[in-house]
């Protein structure tokens, strides 16, 4: 594969990429490495399946079912995994709730790491030098470049992702939902909300 | 080791800038190289510590300018010749010139799911009591390693308290270097923000650090 061109900002190193990891898919199909059928599961699987779906379903439940909200405080991992969701990058899990005196916020400042089973993969932000520098050190100031301001009472928490424990935010419930089914509620939950760097729609309209 | 994989803190780095609806993945061979580099996870090669190492020692010019997963590729290029498992001739011709190495599974489509969901826990049974306790103050070492820790170094050298014990889990540290699972305690450990980032920090802002008992003294 030649690699001759110099690629700034225009878009062929997408192409080469897709060269590259054909080239490298194909080697390890003939080495007897991979099963090309297994690398279409793992695909289909982040694709469609893994996503902050499982999340909402799991604030959900939190915000309706006070008996599952303490065992979720308790023991995330085993509360989670009663919904399904279990697995990858989220073997070890940790709730953390949102509360009028404190937020929560999550980042890996060392790589990326991140609670797949309920989140999915993550988004380019997440993995962004800019994110991962400034999450620990000024979060009222990245809060804001997602639009979000707090008020000055409420006090950050950051959570560094630097062991396999993986958190999930778990904001709080908006006003004017008194009653509402789980599945109405998991409507309201982005994914923002549960790593923090958002808070989940108001009824009748986004926040 | 103190790579430019360790961004806690820096501030060279501009806004951060989310995207709207952002996609799962912004092109075909993303999606390639998620499963690629999942699945050779699975043929016992190397560890998840191992792998993380592999892309803190790519050259800083290239973890610094190149997207997560073209990252990741470099990475598991890097794993594969390590193993012995290709060549560089073979990963740039696509075309094996000698018999594959055994391996210790290759996880066949039809089990693939499964193996996703089991994932793969780090507890251990514990050997040992734990050293330290809730609310108890720590701090941390002030260590260098020239190889891989998750000892964050704006953590270095600061004193916290003891949030939680999260466990007794492999090491990092030594599980990514040949030197085993080597479990210990895990703490999360609670730091003000002023304790890290100095006067100009939030009063009463806090980040929270898991911390393996071998990073940690008694304060």
């Amino acid at each position: 594969m030649s690699h001759s061109k110099k690629t700034g900002h225009d878009h062929s190193h997408w192409s080469d990429m897709q060269l590259k990891v054909n080239t490298l898919e194909s080697l390890l199909v003939e080495k007897g490495y991979v099963d090309p059928a297994a690398l279409d599961v793992i695909v289909e699987t982040y694709e469609t399946q893994v996503g902050p779906r499982n999340g909402a379903k799991v604030v959900a439940r939190a915000w309706a079912d006070e008996a599952y909200r303490e065992h979720l405080e308790k023991d995330a991992t085993s509360a989670i995994a009663e919904l399904g969701f279990t697995g990858r990058q989220g073997e070890h899990m940790m709730a953390v709730f949102n509360t009028d005196q404190t937020h929560n916020m999550v980042v890996c400042t060392l790589c990326s790491c991140y609670p797949w089973s309920v989140l999915g993969l993550p988004p380019v932000w997440y993995k962004s030098a800019a994110y991962r520098s400034r999450a620990v050190s000024e979060p009222r100031a990245v809060l804001g470049e997602f639009g979000v301001e707090l008020p000055e009472e409420q006090k950050i928490r950051v959570w560094d992702s630097t062991a396999e424990m993986r958190y999930l935010v778990i904001p709080q419930r908006p006003d004017g939902t008194e009653g509402w089914s789980e599945d109405k509620l998991a409507e309201l939950v982005t994914r923002d909300s549960m790593i923090g760097t958002g808070f989940p729609d108001c009824p009748g309209g986004t926040r | 080791m103190n790579g430019p994989h360790d961004m806690g803190g820096m501030q060279c780095y501009g806004p951060v800038q989310p995207e709207k609806d952002e996609p799962v993945f912004h092109d075909e061979w993303e999606k390639r190289a998620l499963a690629l580099t999942v699945a050779m996870g699975f043929c016992g090669a190397w560890n998840i510590d191992k792998s993380r190492f592999a892309r803190e020692c790519l050259p800083p010019d290239f973890y610094l300018s190149k997207s997560y997963y073209q990252i990741w590729i470099a990475g598991l290029e890097r794993l594969m010749l390590d193993a012995g498992l290709v060549t560089k001739s073979e990963i740039e011709s696509g075309k094996s010139e000698a018999s594959a190495r055994e391996v210790r599974r290759v996880v066949k489509g039809e089990e693939m799911l499964a193996a996703l969901a089991a994932g793969g826990p780090v507890g251990r049974a514990p050997s040992t009591e734990p050293g330290f306790a809730p609310g108890e103050k720590v701090r941390t070492l002030n260590i260098h390693p020239a190889t891989h820790t998750r000892l964050p170094r704006y953590v270095r050298g600061k004193t916290g308290t003891i949030e939680r014990i999260q466990g007794y889990h492999v090491f990092p540290d030594t599980n990514a270097s040949g030197g085993g699972e080597n479990p210990q305690w895990l703490y999360n450990v609670a730091f003000e923000a002023r304790e890290l980032f100095g006067p100009d920090a939030e009063p009463g802002g806090k980040v929270m650090v898991d911390c393996w008992g071998p990073y940690l003294e008694h304060a």
